[in-house]
Formats: C-alpha cells, structure tokens, sequence
C-alpha cells in the first residue's frame, strides 16, 4: 500500500492545541490512517494539500485497503462527523461522490465551520462486509498574515 | 527585529516546541498566547477580504442593477397597501434593521428583522436559513402576508408601470403583462393562486423572470452595504504589530471581557471569523416566544429552501449545478437543527437590541446571562452543556456577574460603522 503523505500544515495543528474551552483530549489521536473498528479495512484520510480556510467548501480523499493492504474497488461510505466538544454535528453532509483509481474515493462537500476538534465517521460497505471508523481531525487558524 | 517579524517568530517557535506556553512580550500593554494572537487576528474584519461573488446573480455587480435595486429597495408602493418598502424594516439609520423584536409590515412578523451588512459572506440567509442567496432572500418578504403582502403579478406589473427603463437596461426586454390578472401568486391567498394556476405555463415563468430580477437588483444594492472597522479591529491590529500604545483603544474592562470571550464563555466557538459568526445553525435552548408552539427554525427552513423555485439550482439562478456546492451538500438529516437558529454576526451587535431570532432579550447582559444558565430547549436539544452538567466533552459557560459585565463591555467595541459604497 502507499504511503500516505499527510501535509504538514494538519499535523503540526494536531500538536498546538488550542486555547481555552476547545482544548482536544491530549492522548487525542489523530492519525488518518488506521484500520477500521472491527479491523475489516484499512482507512486513509487524506485532505487537500493546502489546508482549506473556514467555512470553504473542499474535497478529501479516502484510500481504502483490505486488512492485506489490497485495494478495495466499489465501496460505498456514508459519511458523518461533528465537534463532539460542542455537541453539534458537521455544517455540510460530504459525501463520496466517485470512486478515483486504485481504491481511492473521491470525498466531497466537506467543510468546518470553526477551527478545533472535529470527528470525520465514515460507514463503509464494500466487497468484505461493512465496518466503521472514525478520524479525528483538528482545524487550527491559517498563518497569522499582518 | 521588527514587532511583525517578533509575531511571526513566535508563531513558528510554538510550531516546532509544541505546545509550550508562549507569550508576545515586548512593548505590549497585554500579553497573549501565540495562539490567541492567531484567533484575534482571525476576527480582523479585513479577513473577510472582498465580498464573494454569487454565482447564482449575473447581475450583481453591476451598477446600474444596484441603482434599480436602491429604488425598489425604498419603493413603499411595492406592498398591498402602499406603505411598506424593504427600507421600513431594514433602515438606513437603525443598522439597516428596525429594532423591534418583530418585523413590522402589514401586519407582524414572527422573528427579528437582520441587518444586510455582511450578508453577501453568508450560504443561508434568514434565521433559519430557508434562501441560499441574497437575491432570493429580498423575494420573501414582497409575498409574506405579515410583510409587503403583495404577489408577483401585481409587483411585476408596478415595475413595468415605474421601472421600465430602468429594467430593461439591465435585463432586456420585458415580457407582455398586459392580459395577466392584476394578482396572482404559487403562495398568496386562494384567489391568487387560482389565478396562478390558471396561467399558461410561460406566463408564470415569465413573471417568476421578472420578480427574480426584481431580487437580483435589490441583492446588487445590499452588495454596496457592508461593515466598517471597530475599536477591537484596531486593537487586533495593534496586539499583532507588537504596538503597546495602539493597544489602549481598549479598557483594561474590554480586554476582560475580550478574554472572556476567547476562552471561559466559549462565544468564539461559534462567534468566530471576521464577522464573528460560523454561519452555522445552532440550538442554544433560546426561549421560545410561545412555548406551546415553539419555533422549528432550521428544521422547517431546510425543508423550505429545498423546495424553493428560486435556490441556487432553480432555473433562475445564474450559476451551474457544480457551484452550488452548498445546496448540493445540505445536511438535511441532523436532528440537531431542530430549533436551530443562524449565528448572527456580533458586528455593531450593541447597537441593535433586542437580541436573539424573535428579540427575546432586550440587552446584552441579558444574552449573556441565558448562556451563563443555559437552560433545557423547549424543542430539540441544546448544544450547551448545563451547570453542573458532568459531560465527556463538553464544559458549562461558567460567569460570574463582573464576568457578565466585562463581556457585554467587550462586545461594544465590536461596533463601528455601516458603509455604503457608492
């Protein structure tokens, strides 16, 4: 399976925290690449190469892999999420829209709506049986421009 | 070094120590984190940048749109009885709103009138979000009983009657209304919509045309309308150029409560951005002005936008399918917009009580201290967690009377002025 190449900008978020009310689980994990809940799949989030701003409309990527690493064709995702510190659920519902090459998904419609803790739960039905996982991504402020 | 370059260093020595605590020192009168810094600069109003083009309005950005849309804006006879313009409501000396907990035309409304400015950043319109642009948010209220309680047959002939040329200089020709019946409307009161009905399919596409252009001119003058810089832009301003002196344009009492603000009343969660709001639809558990029958909000405008003629994938709308991105992926299965209301902008907010969707409160401490109790919705369920409440995730708001009171001091330096482009 390829390596996937998160961009710095998200993880280097993942590490700050953030200030005051919003501050994430410190063991928080927020890798975008893991096997799903009941092992069945090998999940990969991967997001725009430059982090989008708030409340912009953009696309992710979803790599899926058997528990082997084989890429899996004609899965289908039902995709939900939310801030589960502020108990409301994603301002947008993204779907996958099209599946790309070699078990690559194409994940539109995504969108945060403020910076923080945000969860991206994917359903995923495919050849090997349906499973779920859920991804932790945090959303910090674009670089300080004067 | 200069204080800029001092700002940017700092913001890189938290990337690579992670997480240690950094403070901005220097000449500074009141020091914040590196990531505070971030946030205050986040809220400048110059990150809003240009207003975003509507992709649905061809029109406008044109001037001449917007020197018709002024006129119908201000144009009372556009109402049944003659007496109600746009302008009644959203005046120009009130904050383009009226500051009354009920909009005021022919008859009363249900919720509080909002003010324009900022309007071209939002997706949704209204509180509950039930128009996706502003051209088609200005349609609603010509047809509302409780508004202008006209129809479109009646508005499309006053402005053939008044606006002729006007119109046909930014749209082309108008079509024959001639033979159409004086009043008739998909919306208005039976006898009207019979009358709707009755008409041969062109001719109500052909009058649908005209009253969405009516919206599209009247989108293209509330284009001109936008907020000015407050106190507070100037003091984020400041605190990022490392400027001590220029950050005395607060009291130490703002400050407080711009603190406050940041952390302990969780108000930047969703009043965030440079217009201070998510543009997100949210349940605070806002008291319902009637308890036995509580407002849907979003809920009921999500149905409502969805079967709107005049959204961005209408055939009025001038934007492709791929650019109504928003509508294309509405979340319509979230039983947390159950009486959910949109986040209004907090830009000028001290300058328009009363407060909340149906102007429940009538100052700010009093906003301020329903989110400090938190209480149960009467419908759906509220996002805050209540005092005392023992939740994985989420923490009570948590103030203290002073608290209150430096916050409500806080949000006046949100004010400044409302600019009319010419």
């Amino acid at each position: 399976m390829t390596t996937l190449r998160i961009p710095v900008a998200f993880a280097a978020v993942a590490l700050l925290g953030l200030a005051g009310c919003g501050t994430p689980p410190k063991d928080l994990d927020v890798s975008l690449e893991k096997p799903s809940a009941a092992g069945v799949y090998r999940v990969a989030l991967v997001p725009p190469a430059q982090a989008p701003a708030i409340n912009q409309l953009h696309s992710w990527k979803v790599k899926l892999a058997a528990a082997d690493g084989t890429p899996v064709h004609g899965a289908r995702f039902a995709v939900d999420g939310g801030m589960p510190q502020h108990g409301h659920g994603l301002p947008t519902q993204p779907r996958v829209t099209r599946e790309l090459a070699d078990g690559s998904y194409q994940l539109d419609g995504m969108k945060f709506s403020m910076t923080g803790w945000w969860e991206v739960k994917l359903a995923i039905e495919g050849p090997q049986g349906a499973d779920k996982v859920t991804f932790n991504t945090v959303v910090d402020h674009p670089r300080v421009r004067p | 070094m200069n204080s800029l370059a001092r700002v940017i260093a700092a913001l890189a020595a938290v990337g690579v120590t992670a997480g240690a605590a950094q403070t901005l020192t220097g000449s500074l009168r009141d020091r914040w984190s590196s990531q505070e810094v971030a946030t205050l600069a986040s809220m400048r109003l110059k990150e809003a940048g240009p207003r975003p083009a509507d992709p649905s309005n061809a029109y406008e950005q044109r001037t001449d749109a917007a020197a018709l849309g002024r006129a119908l804006f201000n144009d009372a006879r556009l109402s049944s009885n003659g007496q109600v313009a746009c302008a009644s409501c959203h005046s120009a000396d009130k904050q383009f709103q009226d500051g009354k907990p009920f909009g005021q035309g022919i008859g009363t409304g249900k919720r509080r009138t909002m003010p324009l400015m900022g309007a071209a950043h939002s997706p949704f319109l209204f509180w509950d979000g039930r128009k996706d642009s502003a051209w088609s948010q200005a349609l609603g209220p010509f047809e509302d009983a409780a508004e202008h309680g006209a129809n479109r047959v009646r508005l499309a002939k006053l402005v053939q009657e008044h606006y002729k040329v006007s119109y046909e200089t930014v749209f082309g020709p108008m079509p024959e209304l001639g033979r159409l019946p004086d009043d008739a409307s998909p919306t208005g009161t039976p006898a009207e919509q019979a009358a709707w009905t009755a008409m041969p399919e062109r001719d109500r596409e052909a009058v649908n045309r005209v009253f969405a252009n009516m919206g599209k001119s009247i989108a293209a003058f509330e284009r001109t309308l936008s907020y000015g810089e407050s106190r507070f832009d100037r003091y984020a301003e400041a605190t990022l150029a490392g400027d001590g002196q220029g950050q005395e344009v607060l009291s130490q009492q703002e400050v407080r409560g711009l603190r406050l603000f940041l952390a302990k009343g969780q108000c930047v969660t969703c009043h965030n951005g440079p217009l201070l709001t998510d543009h997100a639809f949210h349940n605070t558990g806002v008291p319902p002005i009637d308890r036995t029958r509580p407002d849907r909000g979003r809920a009921d405008g999500l149905r409502k936008l969805l079967q709107d003629e005049f959204n961005c994938l209408g055939r009025y709308s001038d934007a492709r399918a791929e650019q109504c991105g928003e509508l294309q992926f509405l979340a319509t299965n979230d039983p947390g917009q159950l009486a959910a209301f949109r986040t209004p902008s907090l830009r000028n907010v001290a300058e328009r009580p009363p407060y909340m969707h149906a102007g429940q409160f009538t100052s700010l401490e009093q906003v301020l201290e329903h989110y400090a109790k938190s209480p149960q919705a009467v419908l759906g369920h509220s996002e805050l967690a209540r005092p005392g409440e023992k939740h994985a995730e989420r923490q009570a708001i948590r103030l203290s009377a002073a608290d209150i009171q430096d916050l409500a001091a806080f949000l006046g330096t949100l004010t400044g002025p409302v600019v009319q482009a010419r």
